[in-house]
């Protein structure tokens, strides 16, 4: 009993050190500081630089934490007990969130470089005069194929992946929405059709391309394409480009029967204890300078005009990271379709899932 | 009295984790199960699961569990006898044990690379003649994973029960004259069965709700109830649905628990 005790002892004085030693670590980063900023963003998706120049010019300490969806980023807003002044969700999960009433309205006048976004960019059907978000990347979902690989194979559409040739060749990313759109897209349909008859059509012309089909996975396609596990896969534009850093056989294709285009936003959560530190941050970040440093780090494409002036010609000239206006005209933004609706896209997908070869 | 009083002093935190982690979740898991996506109290997800698309899904789980479990028996069983006659078994035990304090995510990286078309495996094929085959997300690579990650939890009990077992009672059916396969269907594998069975249930229940080994090893080719619970709660936020699944989850490891339960008389 005695010798219980001790080591009861032991383990208690030890968890207490531990304790007073994170404490003391903690405040050595500035953690107890009282004008701190805390930014809950997508895991590589600044460049760290800019949050320590943001520190040096403003004096404020930055918190910085990633999510790796949408969903669970909502999740951890709803629930509260997050200090979060600043998150980076996509254009439908602005929508629910604004519904849900989670967002702080933005003051536009502490944001006076918001005139450096490119108008394609504001007043979108999400968020309507941007009154709750600033977009700070966008992107396409398209197809990235190796052509070492391929040989004389040409992709440039949805329909294209049906080719018998691909045999056993593509990976998908595991979304139901970017999926179950690609069906809906090879078939003329909107990404956002809600039809379930069309749906239905779409998951079956899905099946016939199974034989095809060597995986669907997560954030390992980048890893997977890279090191020529497969020779296509269905990504989103910014992935592409990391693969292409990593491969240069690989190239990036929008299809042409349309795809999606999507936006992360920059928003003021609800939990926000620092909302006018959040402001000067989001000036700061549409500083063109800076977005421009930043751009080149996370090579997704950005909305910000005057920073294309600062980035190197032919990553601006780069037509499938930058398409032109023709181009985006066929692309469609992800509309908030409801719970409901999701669930049939999700149901449809899973059992496209189970469709063996 | 006093030592009465103490004992149920004792049990305070025993019932209290119980409570709360045990009978609330399950509770809580049970009560999520009645409401619609709409969150109106019904019982369409009962409904729902009786469908194809999920019955299908369960016998595939079902399928895939069962197909784990036997290949972790049939690979254990022998392992720990062996273990039990070697002379620093407990040193030849650890070392059995040291990869399963390992992450399983780090553990499904490497078999990435093992098995990726250019990873190790197929450059021995390659080198031996068989040229270059397609491993990775397949069934075989799927439960060829899982049967390594969960061996341990099946040699384990067996290597206890095995030995544990009195060498003398071996000797004596020796003696008696019955042959080396009578003494282990006889005498060896009757006394050893408990350890069978709590192996099997330590692989085949965390085996039926395997989620992330089938989009790691077996890229979504196959699919799992577990993997259902995971896209419900995380992607469609269709929490009644993937509650029902859990629900029926937790039936069949409860049916399956009493089916290989130990009927331990005494204390």
């Amino acid at each position: 009993m005695n010798r219980l005790i001790r080591v009861f002892l032991a383990v208690v004085i030890a968890s207490a050190l531990l304790l007073f030693a994170i404490n003391r670590l903690n405040k050595a980063e500035g953690f107890a500081g009282d004008n701190t900023l805390t930014i809950y963003n997508w895991g590589d998706y600044i460049d760290d630089e800019l949050i320590d120049r943001f520190e040096e010019e403003t004096g404020i300490k930055i918190i910085y934490e990633t999510f790796d969806s949408n969903e669970a980023m909502l999740t951890k807003i709803q629930q509260g007990g997050t200090t979060y002044d600043i998150a980076v969700p996509s254009e439908y999960m602005i929508d629910k969130m604004r519904e849900e009433d989670l967002l702080i309205p933005l003051d536009h006048s502490k944001i006076p470089n918001l005139k450096n976004i490119d108008e394609r960019f504001m007043d979108l059907p999400f968020d309507p005069a941007n009154k709750y978000s600033v977009p700070y990347f966008w992107g396409t979902v398209g197809i990235v194929y190796n052509t070492k690989m391929l040989n004389d194979i040409e992709i440039t559409s949805w329909n294209d992946l049906w080719n018998p040739a691909l045999k056993n060749e593509i990976l998908l990313v595991d979304g139901a929405r970017e999926v179950m759109g690609m069906g809906l897209n090879s078939l003329n349909y909107s990404l956002n059709d809600t039809n379930e008859a069309h749906l239905k059509e779409a998951k079956e012309k899905l099946d016939s391309l199974t034989p095809n089909i060597k995986a669907i996975v997560g954030d390992e396609i980048k890893i997977l394409i890279a090191n020529e596990e497969a020779a296509v896969g269905v990504v989103w534009s910014g992935d592409a480009a990391d693969m292409m850093w990593e491969n240069e056989n690989l190239d990036y294709v929008v299809p042409s029967e349309g795809s999606n285009l999507w936006f992360d936003n920059m928003v003021i959560p609800k939990t926000a204890k620092n909302v006018d530190a959040a402001h000067q941050f989001i000036n700061f970040m549409l500083d063109p300078e800076v977005s421009a440093q930043n751009t080149e780090w996370v090579s997704y494409s950005t909305p910000n005009k005057a920073a294309l002036e600062f980035m190197p010609e032919e990553m601006v000239e780069d037509e499938r990271f930058y398409p032109s206006p023709e181009l985006t005209e066929k692309l469609e933004v992800y509309e908030n379709l409801g719970k409901k609706n999701l669930a049939m896209y999700n149901d449809f997908f899973l059992q496209f899932k189970m469709h063996r070869k | 009295m006093e030592n009465k009083f103490t004992r149920n002093i004792y049990m305070v935190p025993y019932a209290l984790w119980i409570a709360l982690f045990v009978i609330a979740p399950i509770l809580l898991v049970l009560y999520y199960s009645f409401f619609d996506i709409e969150g109106n109290l019904s019982l369409i997800n009962y409904q729902k699961f009786f469908t194809p698309v999920y019955l299908k899904m369960t016998l595939s789980s079902f399928w895939y569990a069962f197909l784990i479990t036997l290949i972790s028996l049939i690979v254990a069983y022998p392992t720990a006898y062996l273990l039990t006659k070697t002379k620093h078994k407990q040193l030849w035990l650890l070392l059995i044990i040291v990869p399963s304090w390992i992450n399983l995510l780090l553990k499904a990286y490497a078999f990435l690379g093992i098995f990726g078309t250019y990873g190790i495996t197929n450059s021995f094929l390659e080198v031996i003649g068989i040229g270059s085959q397609q491993i990775l997300f397949t069934d075989f690579s799927f439960i060829f994973v899982s049967v390594y990650i969960f061996i341990p939890f099946m040699i384990l009990p067996i290597f206890n029960s095995l030995n544990e077992l009195n060498p003398t009672l071996i000797d004596a059916a020796n003696d008696l004259g019955a042959s080396k396969w009578t003494t282990f269907r006889r005498v060896i594998f009757p006394l050893t069965i408990d350890g069978v069975k709590s192996g099997c249930q330590v692989v085949f229940i965390p085996a039926l709700s395997l989620f992330m080994l089938t989009r790691l090893i077996a890229g979504n080719r196959v699919i799992t109830l577990g993997t259902a619970i995971e896209q419900h709660f995380l992607v469609t936020q269709d929490w009644g649905m993937g509650s029902t699944i859990a629900v029926f989850l937790i039936i069949i490891m409860f049916l399956f628990m009493s089916f290989t339960g130990t009927r331990k008389r005494g204390i």
